[in-house]
């Protein structure tokens, strides 16, 4: 019989949705006992991620109710398992998209936990113990230290949590698919939560951006607060012409159904379209732009653990956090209504140590 | 006023030509320029039919002009250099691909990939520097500039050789630059066809694993039996399809008919590529979910430049490998174009220029 949310030997409280309306509410459930490999964290902040909205209202298809989401923690060390000495207590710390893996499979062994086939996610998977992960609307969270990041000293706490899911999802790829020689032409596609940061990573690594977008009012903000080098509207057919071929990589963060066709013709001979979003149906791909300019078009999905502490320290180098709008946890339906829209500059993040109250 | 075919230049030639979107191909009477001081002529013996010949003398493209002299598989035995030639002599066995002509000054061409120049001269249907149409290997006579030209190994027979300037190249371009090479990969080739039973045997002499993956469970004995792939999946059999999921670390893809990408992306191991050579005419669906999932990429490629066409011809010369042909005559090229329609050809026509084309 399956074990109810109140499993655990720890009481936990935070707000879940119970039904595909992907309304929150109070939730009372419980966390597992703090093991020799964990780390418990209390919740100060945490960030909303369209993925949040996604799954609270089963757009994937693959919601188990009732759903605590959250992938963008940052909060406090109150306790430490006996093996655990890479943080101590009071610490102040991160938790991702990730709390398990399966450790000893080729993709783990070379820090990429994020392509392992048995991974577990933060919210809505099955841990190792047959019983359901519940993420960060909440006060505590247990994790394996494998799993957990240190939030470097210089970076402000709510401001940083949105770099646990967003930050590490566009940093990855630029790394990867080799997006950060200085002096190349980044394109960024789509001005959320992703790409807004992913334009302060392109002029960190000495990048010229151009944000491409269908939105004219974010021009403004995207030029003079983001420091993007110009922008596009991608339905202005003179604008795409002017920019033909002259980008040598892009990152598309827009997960809505939209067309590849532009955006390939806007890259450069050999040039890199690389796709973070996740839109919910497989969107249409000319064949002849990737041909005849020898193109590619490459996905990309969150960051190994290893990466991110990279990310977060680069981060801190760099003075890079998110731009938030901070909101209390009782807001949270109005946020998440707001953020369908794309009605936020550019990621809600939930004060929850001072609003999550039972 | 514009000079006729026969005018325009002071040599005269003959071949065959497509007059209109018919494409029927005809008798036809034209000229080529004089050797010029950096030009390479050659007397044609063979010419690889390739089924972009048939999409351009029907004019599926929407870019040609007529009349259409096709033909960019082209091997002959050299007759004439000019002064300036240094790599070709008379009697040389030489051959001509895709292309002609470019620019020479852009990144491309000074990387070698004059096939990604934006003003490329392709060998049929374009414009040549001096404003005349180029015209291809369905002819008597072929004159390109040294540059553009290649040295065939005396061990290569040049009926199976010559399809290797278009089909041989179109494949073996992405196998090496999306490094398809190394020993113990697993690869798979999706159609096959002209280019996909070249690319098997490439892939073989790489000392890669090879998969075959087509529509057709006839071509299984062939694929494995006589080209050497290590196996064989029918796509539309889900259950197959389902055992090979996760297995390869590439793909090429030389099917231009409009075809799923999903279960292709399925086949990939994560961080796989799979690779278009064939060009669809229409957009095909592509599953974001997986691509991201197994951090995966599609990408495509088109010909090669003219270094490495040389360094596959030598590599081809190395390994004995020449394209499976039907030789026929020039009187059956249309016939033969609508058997290609069909796909009824294992696996490329050649047509015997040598012995079959003559002026009346």
């Amino acid at each position: 019989m399956a074990k109810s949310p109140e499993e655990h030997p720890q009481k936990a409280f935070g707000w879940a949705a119970r039904d595909p309306s992907g309304t929150l509410s109070p939730f009372h459930f419980s966390r597992r006992e703090n093991g020799d490999e964990d780390v418990t964290v209390k919740i100060l902040y945490c960030g909303v991620c369209h993925s949040d909205l996604h799954s609270v209202k089963n757009e994937w298809g693959i919601t188990r109710y009732p759903i605590v989401p959250g992938h963008e923690i940052v909060g406090i060390v109150i306790q430490l398992g006996n093996n655990v000495k890479k943080f101590k207590m009071g610490d102040r710390v991160g938790v991702g998209v990730l709390v398990g893996s399966c450790k000893t499979c080729e993709t783990c062994q070379q820090d990429l936990e994020n392509y392992c086939p048995s991974m577990i996610f933060t919210y809505n998977s099955t841990s190792q113990d047959g019983t359901r992960t519940y993420g960060g609307y909440s006060d505590i969270v247990v994790v394996d230290q494998r799993y957990v990041l240190r939030i470097p000293d210089n970076l402000p706490s709510d401001a940083a949590a949105p770099l646990l899911c967003a930050g590490i999802t566009v940093y990855s790829p630029m790394k990867y698919y080799g997006m950060t020689e200085p002096g190349k032409h980044l394109g960024v596609a789509g001005l959320g939560g992703l790409g807004h940061v992913a334009v302060k990573f392109g002029k960190a690594f000495g990048l010229k951006v151009t944000v491409i977008s269908t939105s004219p009012n974010k021009e403004d903000e995207a030029i003079n607060k983001l420091g993007a080098d110009s922008f596009l509207v991608s339905t202005n057919p003179e604008k795409v012409q002017a920019a033909l071929g002259t980008m040598d990589y892009i990152i598309d963060t827009v997960s809505a159904i939209h067309s590849l066709a532009p955006l390939l013709a806007m890259l450069k001979l050999n040039g890199k379209l690389i796709t973070v979003g996740l839109p919910d149906k497989p969107l249409e791909l000319p064949i002849f732009p990737l041909v005849m300019g020898r193109k590619l078009i490459g996905g990309s999905d969150i960051g190994g653990i290893k990466e991110t502490q990279e990310m977060l320290d680069f981060c801190a180098k760099h003075n890079i956090t998110a731009d938030i709008e901070l909101i209390q946890m009782d807001y949270i339906n109005t946020a998440m209504k707001r953020l369908s829209k794309s009605d936020v500059k550019y990621r809600f993040v939930i004060d929850v140590a001072n609003s999550l109250s039972q | 006023m514009a000079k006729s075919p026969e005018e325009e230049h002071p040599t005269k030639a003959f071949g065959w030509a497509a007059t209109d979107p018919s494409g029927a191909l005809s008798p036809f009477k034209f000229s080529r320029r004089a050797t010029g001081e950096k030009d390479v002529r050659f007397k044609v013996l063979y010419c690889g039919i390739c089924h972009s010949d048939l999409h351009m003398v029907k004019n599926e493209w929407g870019s040609s002009t007529y009349p259409l002299v096709p033909g960019h598989e082209i091997v002959g035995i050299v007759t004439e250099v000019g002064s300036k030639v240094e790599k070709f002599k008379v009697g040389d066995k030489v051959g001509v691909g895709c292309m002609v002509g470019a620019c020479h000054s852009c990144d491309s061409c000074a990387d070698d990939l004059e096939n990604y120049c934006p003003k490329i001269i392709l060998t049929y249907g374009a414009t040549y520097y001096d404003g005349t149409t180029t015209h291809g290997g369905y002819s008597d006579v072929m004159i390109a500039e040294e540059r553009y030209v290649v040295r065939f190994p005396d061990n290569l027979p040049l009926d199976a050789g010559a399809p290797l300037l278009c089909a041989g190249i179109t494949v073996y371009s992405p196998l090496q630059h999306f490094g398809f090479t190394k020993p113990g990969m697993h690869i798979g080739v999706v159609g096959l066809g002209g280019l996909g039973h070249v690319a098997v045997k490439f892939a073989k002499a790489f000392g890669v694993k090879v998969t075959v993956i087509s529509t057709s469970p006839s071509k299984k004995k062939e694929a494995t039996e006589h080209l050497g792939a290590d196996s064989f999946l029918v796509s539309r059999d889900p259950d197959q399809m389902q055992a090979a999921m996760g297995t390869m670390d590439g793909i090429i893809d030389t099917v231009s008919a409009v075809h799923p990408l999903f279960p292709l992306i399925g086949l990939l191991k994560s961080h796989g590529k799979l690779v278009m050579v064939g060009a669809p005419d229409r957009p095909l669906e592509l599953p974001i979910f997986p691509l991201l999932m197994g951090r995966k990429i599609v990408a495509g490629s088109c010909i090669g430049g003219m270094k490495e066409t040389q360094e596959m011809i030598d590599f081809a010369g190395k390994h004995n490998i020449t394209a499976d042909v039907e030789v026929i005559s020039i009187d059956y090229v249309n016939t033969a174009m609508e058997r290609l329609r069909k796909a009824d050809v294992r696996y490329r026509f050649v047509i015997d220029i040598g012995n079959t084309l003559k002026a009346a």
